[in-house]
């Protein structure tokens, strides 16, 4: 029954951060400090990342596939979609659940229980919104050039660890990377980055804003922000990917 | 003015404010003293909307803040000023900015007239240097001081102060009390404070309600407090070693 009364603060909670602000100019400010903070500071983390998989990606692939019966563009293909529809927007984002989700948990709920939030509160500020909707529209609006810069960095990746290593050629790689490319896949991956921003931003805000204790809890806190961002994400993948494939 | 009446809060099944009722004059240091877990902080919560009463009605200037509409709360929220008991000050601002707060928030004051107030509110506890300062830079009685300064910013007609001596050594204490006092008759402001500090309640108690087990047990002021035959009270207010030194000492000087 928990999980259902969950469901039901989580609901009050957003229809609390969807309301016309007080001050919007200070909104403004808070946004692109939460850009900052929360996204342009995990570039270094999506490219370190997007640049190793991609090449594990391209080398796992040209090995599996290196039977004369397979074209020999298909590892460059299968790269291309496997990254853009899964990799890019799932992994990456599962990796930011963790970055960002515990990052927001810990942030809002030290604020809870050092009375920040109850100090906003009494001023007559809709804390909720000033705290929670900045980092929502921050990580949504950065999410599409998280998923572009992850496609291409690992895609680059790839075609580095493939023709260094001598496993693929760079014509075959690129030639694959070419073949039948419509922008579907890359929608989709953005489609899913939106929601999987959303949910990283949101719920990891409820559970930091609805902590009560002390340092103990707002571990816990995070510690079930991140893991319930990843479950909710990887369910979401799961509907979207039935729904727009 | 505030008047509480017939204020009934529980957690669960235990009741911990039972049909409390009082008034808060303006102009006046009201305290509200008690032990540790009775109930004054959740009483001072209360009153400000941060907790939800079973039943009763918080009165603040006659108007029922809890039939007021979302809209009505919030204008209300913002002529009240709230000093915490840890400050509650914003970790990711300054000094400065701290103080600053509820003037951008709330206000169309330009940036030279923001300053202006902050620099007013920031001299008047005593703390003209430490705009630059990081919270995590300031002492005990520092973080007081700014959460009063913030909460005076906005020139509020009442003001809360839960615990404002907590952690503080006597003599910064009575600095407090004194800022405390000096801006309630200053601003002619409506004054609750949260103690269980007897130099409190002997400094600056104008108006005082004990709490005892979530039943207000004894009203009265600083001056008659020592006519009270009130068990529970004498007990709170003189079992303490102090008390019993002072009174060694006086039965020694009589024999």
């Amino acid at each position: 029954m928990k999980i259902f009364s969950d469901i039901g603060r989580y609901l009050i909670l957003l229809k609390n951060v969807f309301q016309i602000p007080e001050n919007p100019k200070l909104y403004r400010k808070k946004i692109l400090f939460e850009l900052r903070v929360l996204c342009l500071d995990s570039l270094p983390i999506i490219a370190v990342i997007s640049i190793f998989v991609g090449a594990a990606i391209a080398i796992q692939l040209a090995a599996n596939l290196s039977n004369p019966i397979y074209p020999r563009w298909i590892t460059g293909f299968s790269a291309r979609e496997g990254i853009m529809l899964e990799f890019a927007p799932t992994m990456i984002n599962l990796v930011l659940a963790g970055k960002i989700g515990s990052h927001i948990a810990s942030e809002i709920g030290t604020m809870r229980i050092t009375e920040q939030i109850d100090a906003l509160d009494v001023m007559g500020v809709n804390s909720a919104s000033y705290l929670i909707l900045p980092k929502i529209i921050a990580c949504v609006a950065f999410s599409p050039i998280v998923i572009v810069v992850s496609i291409f960095l690992a895609l680059l990746g790839g075609w580095v660890a493939g023709v260094t290593t001598g496993v693929i050629t760079s014509y075959d790689y690129i030639d694959g990377l070419q073949l039948d490319y419509t922008n579907k896949s890359l929608i989709i991956s953005l489609v899913k980055g939106l929601v999987y921003s959303f949910i990283i931003a949101s719920v990891s805000a409820f559970r930091g804003y609805t902590v009560s204790g002390g340092a103990l809890e707002v571990g816990r806190a995070s510690t079930k922000a991140v893991v319930e961002s990843c479950i909710t994400l990887i369910v979401a993948n799961l509907i979207i990917t039935n729904l727009l494939l | 003015m505030i008047e509480i009446k017939n204020i009934v809060k529980s957690f669960s099944d235990k009741r911990v404010l039972n049909d409390i009722s009082t008034v808060f004059e303006t102009g006046k240091t009201n305290l509200t003293i008690g032990r540790s877990g009775s109930g004054k902080t959740v009483l001072m919560k209360s009153m400000i909307g941060l907790e939800t009463v079973d039943s009763g009605q918080v009165l603040f200037d006659g108007k029922d803040m809890l039939k007021m509409t979302k809209k009505e709360r919030q204008l209300l929220r913002e002529t009240i000023g709230m000093v915490f008991q840890n400050g509650a000050l914003f970790d990711s601002m300054n000094v400065a900015d701290n103080v600053r707060f509820p003037l951008r928030m709330f206000t169309n004051m330009t940036k030279a007239e923001m300053s202006k107030r902050v620099d007013f509110c920031l001299d008047r506890v005593n703390l003209s240097n430490a705009h630059d300062l990081s919270t995590s830079e300031l002492s005990g009685g520092m973080r007081k001081r700014v959460a009063i300064a913030r909460a005076i910013v906005n020139n509020p007609k009442y003001l809360f102060c839960d615990e404002p001596n907590s952690g503080l050594d006597p003599q910064t204490s009575i600095v407090i009390d004194s800022l405390i006092k000096e801006i309630t008759e200053e601003y002619n402001i409506t004054t609750i404070v949260n103690t269980h500090d007897m130099n409190s309640v002997m400094g600056i108690g104008e108006h005082i309600i004990f709490i005892y087990e979530g039943n207000l047990w004894w009203e009265g002021t600083r001056h008659t407090i020592t006519q009270t035959k009130n068990n529970e009270f004498n007990d709170f207010m003189f079992n303490n070693e102090l008390t019993k030194l002072l009174k060694a000492s006086v039965n020694k000087k009589e024999e």
